[in-house]
């Protein structure tokens, strides 16, 4: 059928709407369907409901969607990506319970599919990134000492293709359904030949607008870091989590680019009949491979170097010492980000390449190694005669040390060509990048959520609910994923939605305990927030340093003002504000208050965000006149917004003097606390000297 | 606001936090696009690259190709990066606004003329049976070559937005900048334009 023979919604129908299956195919896996597309349409209501109720809708608007501020886009960041993480990880319980139930299952091989093809996409492009993301726009500026990122306005788009992207998904739930190509998606099989349907089609899109999120958000960082650091901060000053993001960012730079291209022409060949990576007319499936892990492999040490970088502060805060090997660290950094471009064919060493291929691109895998290597000694050592206090970032970072190293490990078992073609495509590899990407890049996440969340909020997260949740991810973790090593080496499949070899049954059900675990450990994450949300009086920390800090970002007050620095700071040292409180040099007022400059509100991150979302839709349902409409309405408001003379707003100087004044006064009438009263109510976030 | 690299710190009266307007910031970031912009550009080329022969015994470079209206494209086009950087000059020295909106709109000219040919040849090419549902080889044809045509197609857009700004608010600070990441978008698209002369067209020719 030629794409230009449907009316005017398209392949838009009544039985497009997930409900429709129910009545003409009632079924457990319907049901499961149904379900999840009416939680989708129940939460959505729901906020509509509660933010109308609350009147909140102006705040909202003011404060959060126009807002240009790099902190508040990094908390917007941040709730996007655990309201997606809460979905993905739902969605790995449906398939645990699947594989756990089999050889009777009770979902349908096809939504089976659709589930591990969601659940990849979501955890890599709509949990991971974006969490990173976030806590990068949040932590970095303050760190390196500046006012906002180089670009705020690109900022606020990057955040919204993202979420718009995000939203896709989540209609994608309740219209048509999900492509059952897995995250990686490879034609022929996502081809229009085997695919007619729409999933596909909103895995393209989806992946094409968040890619170019991210490849605007690296440049963003990168030139952030390089151009906009404070007076005094060489590169050999600057906090571990820059050096990390500054990588990262290089990283999506690079990577980027090959995804978008290998989605979009995916996308030709399914909409316009192009022969890019068809089967017949000339088209080289193995193009599409190399492209996608030439973006994949960077990829993931996109995600795990800053939360590697998340591990160095909290390492070195929690030991209350100066992190070890800080120039190791960041030489090893580098190596893993350049070495990272140079093993993207170990995904697919079965897939006929010649044996000396194979085995340069094994041992560079194995390589990488040996940078991760000096990273965890230097770990090890910032800890060694430290005084380490025992907190929630502390538990996340050392489950991290000892898991990932299994991790690693296993990684290096797979760089082996030889073995690879054993348990390649078995739950050993499942397992492998699981037990990289949770301990890696989740728990690192998550310590940094606890770990800031007082600077972006002014008050501590419950200590003991966070404990709890840090051991239930743990001991979840270590059972949802260990008992897959061992059913991959039985040479059980991955993505099997059924099997009939009940020597793999056991291994199910342990896995399916753990990924209960797991959910418990959500529960409580959750319930932590709650908690910490109803004692928030009890917990403020007001003056900003609630852990005894060593870098900028906790010199200034909690929550940290619009400007960040009354006066931009100084730097002598790379523990910059560890040096001036121990020179008595901290809580000064700025020698002069000046007006600050700074960037005003901006609609055209919200505008871009429902346009392009419509967009999106519109082109996977093949609604042609409203596809046009939208792009061209993008390309109106973009042009339009280079109207707008006066973006910029000035914060007088009155204003931050009064602002300054008052958080001064009230240092000065706060009795300063040992780390031993670190998590009780008298922490109000001015540390004592101790050493 | 100075970065490391050249840390020389601005005089008091200079309010220390308007970074957006620091120009040396504001074209660092577009190289750093463009570095990107480059990567997509490689990637499509390195696939064009593995996909020469894969024709399907549908037509190929030398029943395709008419270097006559190519060499046309190419004097169009790099003529056209002389007189953006000759506008550039002029704004350099601060000429009149009608020299520098002159040599502007001959850059748009010879950008559209550019166009025109571009689209030309690709009608002739589907006239002989040259479309991307064709072949392999044909897609990565029209992968690579319209999406520079789409990337001039953008920048003349981007010219014309200019040459409003500048008869609506003169040759302002912000409107220059915006100028200054223009030119070097166009010299950008010159660059790949000899990467597709060389490597699609005449590559295409010799290996095809």
């Amino acid at each position: 059928m030629n794409i230009m023979d449907y009316g005017w919604l398209g392949k838009l129908s009544w039985d497009s709407i997930v409900f429709s299956k129910l009545f003409t195919n009632f079924s457990v896996s319907e049901v499961v369907a149904s379900t999840a597309g009416s939680i989708v349409i129940f939460a959505t209501v729901a906020i509509l409901f509660l933010l109308t109720w609350f009147r909140v809708w102006g705040t909202l608007w003011s404060v959060w969607l126009t807002s240009t501020d790099h902190k508040r886009i990094g908390i917007m960041y941040i709730v996007f990506a655990l309201v997606m993480m809460t979905r993905g990880l739902l969605e790995g319980m449906v398939m645990r319970a699947q594989q756990a139930a089999a050889p009777d299952g009770f979902l349908y091989a096809d939504h089976f599919a659709q589930l591990f093809s969601t659940h990849g996409t979501i955890m890599i492009f709509f949990v991971a990134v974006p969490f990173v993301v976030g806590l990068v726009n949040y932590v970095m500026p303050l760190q390196i000492g500046a006012r906002d990122v180089a670009f705020p306005v690109l900022n606020q788009i990057s955040l919204a293709i993202t979420a718009s992207s995000g939203i896709l998904l989540m209609v994608s739930l309740v219209v048509g359904e999900f492509s059952t190509g897995g995250w990686s998606a490879y034609p022929p099989y996502t081809g229009t030949d085997f695919n007619p349907g729409v999933g596909p089609d909103y895995w393209i899109w989806a992946i094409v607008f968040s890619g170019a999120g991210t490849t605007l958000t690296g440049i963003n960082f990168t030139v952030t870091i390089l151009k906009c650091r404070a007076v005094g901060m060489g590169f050999f000053r600057m906090p571990m989590f820059c050096w990390t993001v500054l990588c990262s960012s290089i990283l999506m730079i690079f990577a980027m680019p090959p995804l978008s291209v290998a989605a979009l022409m995916l996308g030709f060949d399914r909409y316009l009949d192009f022969h890019f990576f068809t089967n017949d007319l000339g088209g080289n499936m193995m193009n599409y491979a190399n492209l996608f892990w030439l973006f994949g492999h960077p990829e993931v040490y996109l995600l795990v170097l800053p939360a590697y970088g998340i591990f160095s502060e909290v390492f070195s805060t929690y030991s209350a010492k100066r992190l070890y090997g800080y120039k190791s660290l960041v030489f090893a950094t580098m190596s893993i980000a350049v070495l990272s471009f140079t093993v993207w064919l170990h995904h697919f060493f079965t897939m006929g390449q010649s044996p000396t291929i194979n085995i340069v691109f094994g041992i560079a895998t194995m390589l990488i190694a040996v940078p991760t290597g000096v990273k965890v000694y230097d770990w090890m050592a910032t800890m060694y005669r430290g005084r380490i206090r025992f907190t929630t970032p502390m538990i996340y970072s050392i489950g991290f040390l000892i898991l990932f190293v299994i991790g690693g490990l296993s990684g290096v078992i797979l760089a082996n060509p030889t073995v690879d073609f054993q348990v390649h495509n078995t739950l050993f590899l499942v397992a492998h990048f699981h037990n990289v990407l949770i301990p890696g890049v989740l728990f690192g996440l998550l310590a940094g959520y606890n770990y800031w969340f007082p600077k972006a909020f002014g008050f501590r997260l419950d200590e003991r609910l966070g404990k709890w949740s840090a051991y239930l991810w743990i001991v979840g973790f270590m059972l949802t994923f260990f008992p897959l090593y061992g059913a991959g080496l039985l040479g059980m499949p991955r993505r099997s939605f059924s099997y009939m070899d009940l020597t793999f049954k056991p291994y199910m059900l342990v896995a399916f305990i753990g990924a209960m675990v797991v959910l418990c450990a959500l529960v409580t994450l959750i319930l932590q927030l709650l908690v910490s949300l109803r004692d928030r009086k009890k917990n403020r920390v007001p003056v900003g340093d609630p852990w005894d800090g060593r870098s900028l970002e906790w010199s200034i007050s909690a929550p940290a003002p619009s400007y960040n620095f009354a006066e931009l700071p100084r730097v002598t040292d790379r523990d910059e504000f560890t040096e001036t409180k121990e020179q008595g040099r901290a809580y000064q007022p700025p020698k002069v208050y000046r007006n600050i400059e700074m960037p005003r509100n901006n609609p055209l991150g919200f505008i871009l965000c429902v346009l392009s979302g419509i967009l999106m839709f519109a082109l996977v349902w093949y609604i042609w006149w409203l596809a046009l409409i939208t792009a061209l309405a993008i390309i109106v408001v973009v042009i339009a917004s280079t109207f707008r003379w006066d973006s910029e707003q000035i914060i007088p100087a009155s204003q931050v003097q009064q602002d300054t004044e008052r958080w001064l006064e009230l240092v000065k009438n706060t009795e300063p606390v040992g780390r031993d009263l670190e998590n009780t109510p008298q922490n109000n976030g001015y540390a004592k000297l101790e050493h | 606001m100075s970065g490391n690299s050249s840390s020389i710190s601005k005089p008091p009266s200079v309010d220390p936090g308007a970074i957006h307007k620091d120009p040396d910031m504001v074209i660092f970031g577009f190289w750093v696009f463009m570095m990107s912009d480059l990567i997509f550009f490689g990637v499509v080329f390195a696939i064009y690259i593995t996909m020469i022969g894969a024709t399907a015994g549908g037509p190929g470079p030398r029943e395709l190709f008419d270097f006559g209206s190519l060499f046309a494209q190419t004097m169009l086009l790099l003529t056209s990066s002389l007189t953006v950087g000759i506008a550039t000059i002029t704004m350099k020295h601060q000429r009149s606004q009608g020299s520098f909106l002159f040599w502007v709109v001959i850059t748009l000219l010879l950008g559209l003329g550019f166009l025109t040919l571009e689209l030309y040849d690709f009608s002739e090419m589907a006239a002989k049976g040259g479309v991307p549902q064709r072949s392999g080889y044909l897609s990565a044809f029209f992968g690579l070559v319209p999406l520079h045509g789409l990337h001039v197609t953008f920048g003349c857009l981007w010219m014309l937005v200019m040459i409003v700004q500048v008869l609506m608010v003169g040759m302002t600070d912000l409107v220059k900048l915006r100028f200054l990441r223009l030119a070097l978008f166009w010299h950008f698209l010159d660059l790949i334009w000899i990467g597709i002369f060389s490597v699609v067209y005449f590559g295409g020719w010799v290996y095809g």
